[in-house]
């Protein structure tokens, strides 16, 4: 789920193929990526405006409606009304939109203290860097799962406690590979002579740390959302996750599963959703060249 | 090079420096799994005593005295620092304690639940290699054929479809649909078979693309070429070279899988009611059984170090040529 993405320290150790300098001319790669790309973020683009704008349009979640139990869809309600007569389009928009923010806050939750950490660690060194690299070690033998498990023991689905355990369970990724990479580049010729320039941390960082850095934190947080995004609907759906009556995509599975033969598209629809999702974040990357 | 010293050796010095690094590296996994788990549970709402009480004895016999009788027969008013110290005391002798609702000795209980967890991830381990590879190998023949985008194409459904929603959509089809396979269950040697399926489909893909990739690189190598040149067989060239050099990459990589792997068998095992770790941590977690979470999921992140140790030593028994200081992932 999380580590599915994690680059083994082995490669990161091996000296990192030059970047090509970036011309600022260069237009943007939506504009010239590939037809899967572009399709993708396409994708990626419909479910976030169905994220934003749905929960204001299908307003209300909550509202039962027993005699209207299993309503097959029509045009007032797309996708139905569920088995105690919700409203199916509203749940999934607000379940969308919660999937989605946690998702995104716990990555740059997770990114930003894993980064800062790595790069104190690699340019400090001596005892700080022991002491995180310390943590590190017994987070990485953690599985992700198995950190969230334990913090959403915490409070009944409290959306706060998912997200620290989800963050807490992504930072140790950022950590170890900027850690590694930072090292590299810290103790490589062109920092030094920036150093004798005297040309301050911010400079180094700025000039050399974040150009090396910026495209693996970026696929690393793609997958990171995904992950995230799928661990969230792992609880719901094993039942320690975010509680009902919110609306969650794992939770909403869950529920329409019992009705599949009365009404399929109930759990079709939140399954969908989460495919959809997941597959646009993975097409996103750019192809890398298989030997 | 001695053809007799073919059989595989792991080397002493670097084995024992694997051993130590995973040790301490488990000893910092127990702490922080145990302080964590204590810190979680002293900060839960409500009254811990009330709920292990309706574990026992239902919600609709539940008193304040009954409560009261739990508490003190647990030392629950205790401060939280004592019971930490206690219960961390008791996990240095191997007590476990009992379990908060049932009552009965965890020792025991775990046994039960490690092996049938081991036992689901090492079938779901053999059945993703088996097929991995194979497939991995036979797409590596024709680099860009049929097999090779097929092969693609699965690694991005795995990835796409995760183990939960794969699981629902095998019960569908071979319990509801076929009604070939049990959905639930465990006794029966075909109980495992959706369980260890749905976690092998996910890992096979990765396996198959990652076979792929060495053997290609392989095939061009040196020493392979050379091989074919003094005139060995086929056969010989594939098992003694290829083979044996892909399994040094595979190796490393299935390190890395594990945690993939102990993931899938804690949602799996929900899903398919299998009786073991992932399960029982779920089902702790629901009660607030506080020794029960503690020590299943100290077993699971146990497993996955014990695991990697595995990996470690499979590797330097592979490929016992010396190297830099090697990272423990």
């Amino acid at each position: 789920m999380t580590t599915s993405n994690s680059i083994s320290e082995a490669a990161l150790r091996q000296a990192p193929p030059p970047a090509p300098p970036r011309d600022p001319r260069q237009r943007h790669w939506l504009m010239t990526g590939t037809p899967a790309q572009r399709a993708a973020a396409g994708l990626l683009a419909v479910l976030v405006l169905f994220a934003v704008a749905g929960p204001l349009a299908w307003r209300d979640h909550a509202a039962q409606d027993l005699s209207r139990f299993l309503e097959a869809p029509n045009l007032a309600e797309p996708l139905g009304r569920d088995h105690v007569g919700r409203s199916v389009i509203a749940r999934l928009a607000h379940a969308t939109q919660l999937s989605l923010m946690m998702a995104v806050l716990c990555v740059a939750t997770a990114l930003l203290a894993g980064t800062l950490a790595g790069i104190c660690a690699a340019w400090r060194g001596g005892w700080i860097d022991t002491a995180l690299h310390g943590v590190s070690e017994a987070f990485i033998a953690l599985p992700a799962l198995l950190v969230v498990l334990m913090f959403s023991a915490i409070a009944n689905g409290d959306l706060w406690t998912l997200y620290l355990g989800l963050a807490l369970a992504q930072w140790v990724e950022y950590f170890r590979m900027v850690r590694a990479r930072s090292g590299l580049v810290l103790a490589g010729p062109a920092v030094e002579a920036a150093g004798m320039l005297k040309l301050g941390p911010v400079h180094i960082m700025r000039r050399h740390l974040w150009p090396e850095l910026r495209p693996l934190l970026t696929t690393m947080a793609t997958f990171g959302i995904g992950s995230s995004i799928l661990a969230l609907s792992t609880l719901g759906f094993v039942g320690v996750g975010v509680r009902p009556p919110t609306p969650e995509l794992g939770l909403m599975i869950t529920e329409a599963f019992p009705y599949y033969h009365e009404a399929p598209w109930m759990s079709l629809a939140p399954v969908l959703v989460l495919t959809t999702i997941l597959i646009g974040l993975l097409s996103l990357r750019r192809k890398e060249t298989s030997p | 090079m001695n053809p007799s010293k073919t059989a595989l050796q792991i080397p002493a010095g670097p084995a024992v420096r694997v051993l130590r690094q995973r040790a301490i590296q488990a000893a910092a996994v127990v702490l922080l799994v145990s302080t964590a788990c204590f810190a979680i549970v002293q900060s839960l709402p409500g009254d811990i005593a009330f709920r292990i009480a309706a574990g026992r004895y239902g919600y609709d016999h539940v008193t304040a005295a009954s409560a009261d009788a739990v508490r003190a027969e647990l030392g629950l008013d205790r401060p939280a620092w004592q019971q930490l110290l206690d219960w961390l005391a008791n996990l240095l002798t191997l007590d476990l304690g009992t379990s908060l609702v049932t009552g009965a000795g965890i020792a025991g209980e775990l046994g039960l639940y490690l092996s049938s967890s081991v036992q689901l991830a090492a079938a779901a381990l053999a059945l993703a290699l088996a097929a991995g590879v194979t497939v991995g190998v036979l797409a590596a023949a024709r680099p860009g054929g049929v097999l090779d985008r097929m092969t693609t194409l699965w690694v991005s459904a795995a990835r796409a479809l995760p183990p939960f929603l794969l699981g629902l959509v095998l019960i569908l089809f071979f319990s509801v649909h076929l009604g070939v396979l049990p959905a639930a269950g465990h006794g029966q040697a075909s109980n495992i078979v959706l369980p260890a399926a749905t976690l092998a489909v996910g890992l096979s893909g990765l396996f198959a693309r990652v076979t792929r990739d060495t053997v290609v690189q392989i095939r061009q190598s040196e020493y392979v070429r050379f091989a074919a040149t003094k005139g060995l067989g086929g056969r010989l060239v594939f098992l003694r070279h290829i083979l044996r050099n892909t399994g040094v990459t595979l190796i490393a990589y299935i390190g890395v899988q594990l945690l993939i792997l102990i993931e899938g068998v804690v949602v799996v095992e929900s899903l398919f009611a299998w009786p073991g770790l992932g399960h029982a941590l779920v089902h702790a977690i629901f009660w607030r059984d506080i020794p029960m979470i503690q020590a299943t999921a100290l077993a699971l992140a146990l497993l996955v170090v014990v695991l990697n140790t595995v990996v470690d030593l499979g590797s330097l028994a592979l490929d016992p040529r010396p190297r830099s200081r090697e990272a423990v992932l």
